[in-house]
């Protein structure tokens, strides 16, 4: 743009508004890690400064390792967002590839009704489907959330993946027809392998979302042993109005590390998954 | 001589390969092949619980025991429930006004982010932090800076002379507690209308803009004649997603309140929770989950067709 810029107006335009979104978006993490490491004598001491740690320690993620069931919880949470996700992947796949690239009576309503699938909230269903798990004798098994996740993810993945495998050539599916492929063959070794990047926004955006996930595993997931972190962190480390403090924080900072090192690699991807459904590139 | 009328030979099995191959490869065939399964599972978990929760709603269902139909009468009881009034309330502002500061908050931050500056990409990725980390887990944060004896921000206040200790109760009082939780949701959802709206606002071609300036066009009249019409698809849809999720909003108030105190804080889904879960009456609870109905029905509706007509 055609403008002249004093490091005045860069100031004001740009580096203020910029840190004030910075500040009020980044301290309650800020505010985590430094509640988490410090000891209950400093925690609960009103005298004294609270935005700096004077003696740092890790007691809190020790207690939170050894005494609760936190590990637990974590290869819980990462199972079952690792196979909803993939569950959710596959089911989006069958979905979307013949939505986007075929041509058949009903399309359209198919299509319509899974975008009005994804918009469909979660406080929606789950008291029908707490009965329907429960007569399934599926309450506290993780196989109730691993069955519920996809019904938010692959409406998901799908509406995703629509927009992406429609981005692909239609002469290279011809090309590959014409040489005789079929229509598996077409899909499975012409267009799939060009839509990788898309699946692994689908992916992230998916795994993101079932890490987030409380409704469905607070209802179905009673026992401490196959709780999902949030879950176990709100009914354990919460007991009656005693406030487990620093393990409480321990347990939000350890617990978000995986999704936050997942997005740390895939930022791009995750913002192509995010940004789908609204823009048009 | 005459040929020897040949019996019609039976399909050998390759000739039968070779038509199934045909019948597969027709592009109806293929695609409701493909879609079955998923199609399947999605009506088995989402189609048929939404009817078995409109069926509920019409029975007095304790839990663990066979329901009684009772028609519309769950329905009536909520229409006599000045909770369920306060209820529909809270929901309505809190939605309001959260979208509100969400929709001009994003913008604002797409704005200040779309000029060009150093580590434009690790800056993104931090503002981005709120929306991604599991929402329970960041309010459980937000509740410790809350909290009615140590809440940081109340540290603040005090030391800097602008509130008498203790400071206010964050979380005790209705108001407070209500602006509390708007507040939140505005912080965890303000970044995804940031990303979305910058990825709509790096759409515009710039040529628009610097035609406008050399037609001597002022910022203010380029960002309402060309960056707002530009932007408005992006913004109704990302609006439209957000209300239907802040509506039904659940984890944020569960964890921060309990839809307390005295329900001055209760949304749909928590009413909701309380009535089918701590309550344990199913039917009476499908029924309040149900009130969100009309709203979400016209905004899913309305959605989905006009994403349909964009394409």
């Amino acid at each position: 743009m055609i403008e002249r810029r004093g490091w005045r107006a860069r100031a004001l335009r740009l580096w203020l508004p910029l840190g004030f979104f910075l500040l009020t978006g980044l301290a309650p993490f800020y505010w985590m890690v430094v509640t988490s490491l410090k000891p209950n004598a400093e925690l609960y001491n009103r005298r004294i400064m609270p935005l700096i740690v004077y003696h740092p320690t890790l007691k809190h993620y020790i207690d939170l390792l050894t005494e609760t069931n936190f590990l637990t919880w974590t290869y819980n949470t990462t199972l079952v967002a690792v196979v909803s996700t993939a569950i959710s992947l596959v089911f989006g796949i069958m979905l979307a590839y013949p939505l986007a690239r075929m041509r058949f009576a009903g399309a359209g309503l198919i299509a319509a009704a899974v975008a009005a699938t994804y918009l469909v909230p979660q406080p929606f269903l789950f008291i029908p489907l707490a009965d329907i798990i429960n007569n399934l004798g599926l309450s506290d098994t993780l196989t109730s959330v691993i069955l519920t996740y996809p019904t938010m993810l692959i409406p998901f993945c799908a509406w995703l993946l629509i927009g992406y495998f429609k981005t692909v050539p239609r002469e290279l599916e011809e090309a590959a027809r014409i040489d005789g492929a079929s229509r598996w063959q077409t899909m499975a070794r012409v267009v799939l392998p060009l839509c990788i990047p898309g699946f692994i926004s689908a992916g992230i955006f998916a795994f993101t979302l079932s890490q987030n996930e409380f409704l469905y595993a607070l209802i179905f997931l009673n026992k401490t042993d196959v709780r999902t972190v949030p879950v176990g962190a709100i009914a354990e480390l919460i007991r009656g109005d005693v406030f487990y403090w620093g393990q409480l924080m321990a347990a939000a900072l350890l617990g978000s590390l995986p999704v936050a090192f997942l997005y740390s690699f895939f930022v791009e991807h995750y913002v192509a998954g995010l940004t789908a459904g609204s823009v048009k590139a | 001589m005459a040929a020897i009328p040949q019996a019609a030979a039976p399909p050998r099995p390759l000739e039968l390969r070779v038509a199934l191959g045909r019948w597969l490869d027709r592009e109806a065939v293929f695609s409701w092949l493909m879609m079955a399964l998923p199609l399947i599972f999605l009506f088995a978990l989402v189609g048929y619980p939404f009817v078995y929760g409109v069926y509920l709603s019409l029975e007095n269902r304790p839990v663990a025991q066979p329901g009684v139909f009772v028609g519309l009468r769950n329905f009536i009881e909520d229409a006599r429930d000045p909770v369920f009034w306060q209820v529909t309330r809270n929901t309505f502002i809190y939605t309001g006004v959260a979208t509100a500061l969400k929709m001009a908050g994003g913008l604002a931050l797409a704005l200040v982010i779309n000029q060009g500056f150093r580590m434009k990409n690790l800056i993104r990725a931090a503002l981005l932090l709120p929306f991604i980390v599991p929402t329970v887990l960041s309010t459980v944060a937000w509740m410790w800076i809350l909290d009615p004896a140590f809440s940081v921000i109340n540290w603040v206040l005090v030391h800097g002379g602008l509130v008498t200790p203790p400071g206010p109760s964050w979380l005790g009082n209705p108001s407070l507690a209500m602006a509390s939780i708007i507040v939140i949701n505005t912080w965890r959802g303000l970044p995804f209308y940031a990303i979305s709206l910058l990825a709509g606002l790096q759409t515009i071609p710039l040529d628009l803009y610097e035609a406008a300036t050399i037609d001597g066009a002022s910022p203010r009249a380029r960002f309402w004649y060309i960056t707002l019409p530009l932007l408005k698809p992006v913004i109704l849809i990302v609006t439209v997603f957000s209300v239907i999720f802040t509506f039904a909003d659940f984890q944020l108030v569960y964890v921060l309140t309990h839809g307390g105190p005295a329900n001055a804080t209760q949304l749909f889904a928590t009413y909701a929770f309380d009535i089918a879960m701590s309550g344990g009456q199913l039917g009476r609870g499908a029924s309040v989950a149900l009130a969100m109905l009309p709203m979400l029905g016209l905004l899913i509706i309305g959605l989905t067709v006009y994403m349909r007509r964009r394409e």
